[in-house]
């Protein structure tokens, strides 16, 4: 009963705090906005291309391109597993005469990097086959000059042949596991920075809320009733949780329609894991609001506590930096959450997938939750 | 000390760190009385009533509500707690946030809406219980606060401060309802440093330096320290002391 009274009060307060409500919900759909125009894929990445029954010639030469590292599969059913596995982010299959490639596309950087690759590859061999094929007419027509009219017909025959060849130039079949041809940089962005959007200002403005509770004396009076300490942190669980809700269901609405960007796996998953994410927020926000003493106080948690969690929630790839960095967004919520959303967004994955993620995250709450309940004896010994 | 004390505190210890802020308080609130307890900022007022709120626990003696040692949570329902700040929800209007410390205090449904309108009558706020609090001036806001800590019919109000900033008309009126809520068998614990308030009270408890350094009817003090007022009721003692 309390717990609702508590959850209802701070609704209240924050529908009539409409400069807020606006930072919750139309800041983040500026921001989308923004980068949907700025970001266009553009970024050095490590490519890891699986080939099958491609010509030697031309996996050399992908081999030979700037970081990309090629794998020869026996039969496209390995290949097939490697690109699930993420060992792989591509797989060119060469049959018929036709090259079929296959983008895993959770990276859209690394699809773009990989067609152009193949392009290149495929030119600079198709350019050595002409010389070759140049060369070998020369040879051709040394011999013919030498041993005239006899095997004439039958010498001339072949370079006709090769020249056939290659003008019937191989097709590529571009094929994508993930997404289609319009994912790009920002489409990978997007789970991440939708988590860090609903992590952001939860965190903060509970945060702040609770330090006004604190300054204005409220908590205090709320603590001299009868009301549990566990009642105060459930009751701005609950409200925020719910604000939670909405903003996903805006930003997910908006990236969906507006933005027209593909969302491959179950809304409701992304909800769930948003909400868990608003949570740990939330009680991360009421801990970390004990220590500070004014609003400014708890703005000097941004560096602190924020930014470190956008560089580690794989909004730039962790795979490249050393190991020890890597340990580091293992401590950090964030990353969890945007491992989790990326998953959904980009690869459809079910809840199974997600299920370390979202454990660790209810692990996160836990633990912050209680230290909450605990902290809050700061101000009654009951 | 009579069987009929709501609050009695022997021989109360209490400290920050090295710093002794209370230091052996003996003090008893009866039944149907006012008590005052004066003395400058910073003689251990708020922390007297930190430590009957369970928001603090004593370092040393007992301290009781009711017969029962606090810290304890149960027990605050029975009282009514008004704070030196106003401690209101801005954005709220008066009747939510007499509604929220109702629901707070775990009043039931019909007892919340005639206790509301009974007590905005009280303190004169009744026409403008849907204003929002942010739109009312300092007076209104002070007695709203004093509206809310009335509520629920509490046995045992602690009143922190709380004519500061008021105007003569509405301290009178305010002593009025204490005088009345008194007669009605209720106990009242009341800090001021205004001392001509401490007149009005049945018992006046002087607080220096985390000491009681005297503790009886306003009258009766007049009398012992040959003085007419208790302000230099104060001013001696404290020359006494030092």
């Amino acid at each position: 009963m309390r717990i609702v009274a508590i959850a209802k009060r701070v609704l209240i307060e924050l529908l009539r705090d409409k400069r807020t409500l606006a930072l919750m919900f139309v800041a983040p759909i500026l921001v989308l906005t923004l980068m949907k125009i700025v970001f266009t894929a553009n970024s050095t990445v490590n490519l890891n291309v699986a080939t099958v029954s491609v010509d030697s010639k031309i996996a050399q030469q992908l081999d030979d391109t700037k970081h990309v590292s090629v794998k020869k599969y026996d039969t496209k059913k390995k290949a097939d597993k490697a690109i699930k596995d993420r060992k792989v982010d591509a797989i060119i299959n060469f049959k018929d005469n036709n090259y079929y490639v296959t983008y895993a596309n959770t990276d859209a950087s690394k699809t773009s990097a990989t067609k152009m690759a193949l392009q290149s590859a495929m030119v600079t061999t198709n350019i050595n086959n002409l010389k070759d094929t140049v060369t070998q007419l020369k040879d051709t027509l040394t011999k013919i000059q030498a041993s005239l009219p006899p095997a004439a017909q039958a010498q001339m025959n072949r370079p006709s042949d090769n020249k056939n060849q290659a003008q019937k130039a191989p097709k590529i079949h571009n094929k994508y596991l993930y997404g289609d041809s319009d994912t790009n940089f920002f489409d990978k962005m997007l789970p991440i920075l939708m988590g860090f959007f609903v992590f952001f200002f939860v965190f903060l403005i509970s945060g702040m809320a609770l330090l006004k509770e604190r300054t204005t004396g409220t908590l205090d009076r709320l603590l001299s009733t009868p009301v549990k300490r566990s009642d105060i942190v459930y009751g701005y669980m609950i409200s925020y949780g719910l604000l939670a809700v909405i903003q996903t269901l805006i930003i997910v609405l908006y990236t969906v329609w507006a933005l027209d960007v593909q969302v491959t796996g179950s809304i409701l998953l992304m909800i769930l894991v948003n909400v868990l994410l608003a949570m740990v927020a939330l009680a991360f926000g009421i801990l970390m609001s004990t220590f500070a003493k004014s609003e400014f106080q708890m703005m000097q948690f941004i560096p602190l506590i924020i930014i470190p969690q956008v560089f580690f929630s794989g909004i730039i790839p962790l795979d490249t930096m050393a190991d020890w960095i890597q340990y580091i967004s293992y401590i950090l919520p964030l990353k969890y959450a945007g491992d989790a959303l990326s998953g959904i967004v980009l690869s459809g994955v079910n809840f199974s997938a997600i299920a370390v993620d979202l454990l660790v995250l209810l692990g996160f709450l836990v633990v912050l939750t209680y230290l909450n309940i605990v902290g809050l004896k700061r101000y009654r010994k009951v | 000390m009579t069987e009929n004390s709501v609050i009695k505190l022997s021989h109360v210890v209490k400290k920050f760190g090295n710093d002794t802020v209370l230091d052996d308080i003996d003090l008893v609130v009866n039944t149907g009385s006012i008590v005052g307890l004066i003395g400058p900022s910073g003689a251990g007022k708020t922390t007297i009533i930190k430590t009957l709120l369970g928001m603090e626990v004593a370092d040393g003696g007992q301290a009781t509500v009711f017969d029962q040692t606090m810290p304890n949570r149960q027990l605050l329902s029975r009282i009514g707690y008004m704070a030196q700040t106003d401690a209101l929800y801005d954005s709220l209007s008066a009747r939510e946030n007499l509604k929220f410390y109702a629901d707070m205090k775990g009043l039931s449904a019909s007892q919340t809406k005639e206790e509301i309108d009974h007590e905005a009558k009280v303190v004169g706020l009744f026409e403008d219980l849907d204003k929002r609090v942010a739109d009312y001036s300092g007076g209104m806001q002070r007695r709203l606060s004093l509206a809310i800590a009335l509520l629920g019919q509490s046995e045992l109000l602690i009143l922190d401060e709380p004519t500061v900033g008021i105007d003569p008309a509405l301290r009178r009126q305010i002593w009025k309802e204490l005088k009345n809520l008194r007669d009605q068998g209720k106990s009242i614990l009341i800090t001021t440093h205004v001392m001509d308030e401490a007149e009005l009270v049945d018992d006046v408890a002087l607080l220096l330096n985390g000491k009681i350094i005297a503790f009886d009817e306003p009258n009766n003090l007049k009398t012992t320290y040959k003085v007419n007022t208790i302000e230099d009721v104060f001013l001696k003692a404290e020359e006494e002391n030092q």
